[in-house]
């Protein structure tokens, strides 16, 4: 009985070259992109690592040596590094929450409908599709006195003593990359929140007016509670994307003047690009990797701690 | 009592155009002072619209700067990026979308991680492994790297467009006995067209803006794409704004076309490379 059950099943299996090949065909599928994801991207990953404790200098040949912990002895004491650091902070704070704020208002706003809505709402995203260095300096154009009106907008304000480039002020000058970020990033929070706020049933809304709920109640319990899981998703990602973020950046000041703007992303790249020194360069990037997995970790114990409590 | 919902609604209109103010704004500023002849750029001043306008500056770029051939070269090296990117992507796109198989939490797990770490971090070791093997300074080089860079996000994407079609057209397929790859390529691959067109779109415009690798990994102005080329006559000739202006609405173009193309598929793009942007 057992016997006979068993060859009835072979006799039913496709043949073993069938199999094979069935089994191997997601394989084959995902194969050409997973080979060049491990070549281009993880192989460098580790090849960088291995950099952070060696001696690379482009433009010497004798370098290339183990030199163990020397690269971080150095990055403990500089300066320009724990600025940089503390740039990020800034940096992303205030582009990821001005970004946010104003991508919320735009997308309620266009949540609405009117006449005229899908022109509107091609046109204000229109600056996503900008490519990141000219929308650099297109923003390190407008704040030219020589070219640019704002200047001469601040100066006529009297925000501004005379008309003067915010870019080369000390103290100023990291609003230029901000103001620039945020005018290119508020379509991305628009469109994701545009997206979760479509996605409400509209019938909760008029159950709540039916039962005498005025509009900003509707939108603290109905709207926000609906939003949340998507902002929080965005917010944190975007987190993370723009901390690296430094398009901008270089090419709006390249970090300057005297260091005001440099970010850990910007001043990996200024290390590799300008100074040719990747050893420390990639120490740096160990670094900024290690507070990334720090940061992420949080979000992960955080996210875990919330589930918990419900 | 109808005079508060209409008031609201000239605000709503009023906020409306403010955005769209902002939006464009540096967009007409960067177009107006292309066409500003250059005696009128310096008197004029903040003037919203000069006197008179001319197309000399376009005229100069196009015919006596190395703008063309950056042009030319962005366009090659974007163009190759999205077709080699596509077509890799909708193949792992369709083994996420339709197979369980060993492996593929890593898979998936391995390409949502490279979304996350900081590409910059590979600027110095791509840079060493390129050089002997002659591929920094290349257009190639580049196509390399930047479709590397896309191909998880585009495989997300792909997916998101396959799981909206149903299985049962391939299996139908299957059942008059043609092999799964021929019912993907003759079937599912013709239904996915909007979506291959979508995803050639968010590529196009992810190669046609990335800055970093190509500063790092071109030097020479032959091989140079549009951003090294106008960076690098930023910094040369920073005085003729008129000029740089004009070339800058020249790199604005093609990245405003693939926008409308790919307009209507932005949320679905923007969730699968969320960290993207």
């Amino acid at each position: 009985m057992d016997y006979a059950v068993r060859q009835g099943r072979s006799a039913i299996r496709p043949p073993l070259m069938k199999r094979l090949a069935d089994a191997s065909a997601p394989y084959l599928y995902s194969a050409p992109a997973l080979i060049l994801i491990v070549t281009v991207m993880l192989v460098p990953l580790v090849l960088g690592v291995s950099y952070a404790f060696r001696d690379v200098q482009l433009l010497n040949p004798f370098s290339g040596g183990f030199i163990g912990l020397d690269h971080f002895r150095a990055l403990a004491r500089d300066e320009a590094f724990f600025r940089s650091l503390r740039n990020t902070l800034w940096w992303t704070g205030a582009s990821v929450f001005l970004q946010f704020t104003f991508g919320l208002i735009l997308a309620l706003l266009l949540d609405k409908p009117f006449r005229g809505r899908a022109l509107a709402q091609a046109l204000v995203f229109l600056p996503w599709a900008v490519p990141s260095f000219l929308a650099g300096l297109n923003w390190a154009w407008l704040f030219n006195p020589v070219v640019g009106p704002l200047p001469h907008w601040l100066h006529a304000l009297g925000l501004m003593s005379q008309p003067a480039n915010i870019l080369s002020d000390p103290g100023l000058a990291m609003w230029g990359p901000i103001v620039a970020n945020i005018w290119w990033g508020i379509p991305f929070f628009a469109i994701t929140l545009l997206a979760a706020l479509q996605a409400i049933p509209r019938d909760l809304y008029e159950a709540a007016s039916i039962d005498g709920a005025g509009a900003f109640q509707r939108f603290l319990s109905i709207t926000l509670p609906f939003l949340a899981p998507t902002i929080a998703i965005t917010i944190l990602l975007r987190t993370v994307w723009i901390s690296n973020f430094a398009d901008l950046i270089i090419v709006m000041t390249g970090g300057g003047p005297a260091d005001r703007t440099q970010i850990v992303a910007s001043y990996i790249f200024t290390q590799a690009f300008k100074r040719l020194d990747f050893g420390y360069a990639s120490a740096i990037a160990l670094v900024l990797l290690a507070l990334l997995l720090a940061y992420s970790l949080l979000i992960v114990i955080l996210r875990q701690w919330l589930l918990s409590k419900d | 009592m109808r005079t508060r919902p209409a008031l609201l609604n000239v605000a709503h209109r009023l906020a409306i155009l403010a955005y769209i103010a902002f939006a464009l704004f540096p967009l007409f500023w960067l177009l107006k002072v292309a066409v500003t002849p250059n005696d009128l750029l310096y008197t004029e001043g903040v003037r919203l619209w000069p006197s008179r306008a001319s197309l000399e500056h376009f005229d100069f770029v196009l015919r006596h700067s190395a703008f063309p051939v950056f042009f030319r070269n962005s366009l090659i090296v974007s163009g190759s990026t999205a077709v080699v990117v596509t077509i890799l992507s909708s193949l792992s796109g369709y083994a996420l979308s339709r197979f369980r198989f060993r492996g593929k939490y890593w898979l998936v797990t391995l390409m949502l991680l490279t979304q996350m770490f900081p590409l910059v971090m590979l600027v110095a070791p791509i840079f060493k492994i390129l050089s002997p093997l002659g591929l920094t300074n290349s257009l190639t080089g580049l196509v390399i790297v930047y479709t590397a860079f896309n191909v998880p996000f585009a495989t997300f994407l792909m997916q998101s467009f396959f799981d909206g079609i149903p299985k049962d057209l391939e299996e139908a397929a299957m059942i008059d006995g043609a092999t799964q790859f021929v019912a993907f390529r003759q079937i599912i691959l013709p239904l996915t067209l909007p979506g291959i067109a979508a995803t050639l779109g968010f590529v196009f415009t992810a190669a046609w803006s990335e800055l970093l690798f190509s500063l790092m990994l071109i030097s020479g102005n032959e091989q140079a794409t549009f951003p090294v080329g106008l960076l690098s006559f930023v910094s040369k000739f920073s005085v003729d704004f008129g000029q740089m202006m004009a070339a800058g609405v020249l790199a604005l173009i093609p990245a405003c076309l693939f926008f409308l193309l790919i307009q209507r598929y932005l949320v679905q793009g923007l969730t699968a490379g969320a960290v993207k942007g």
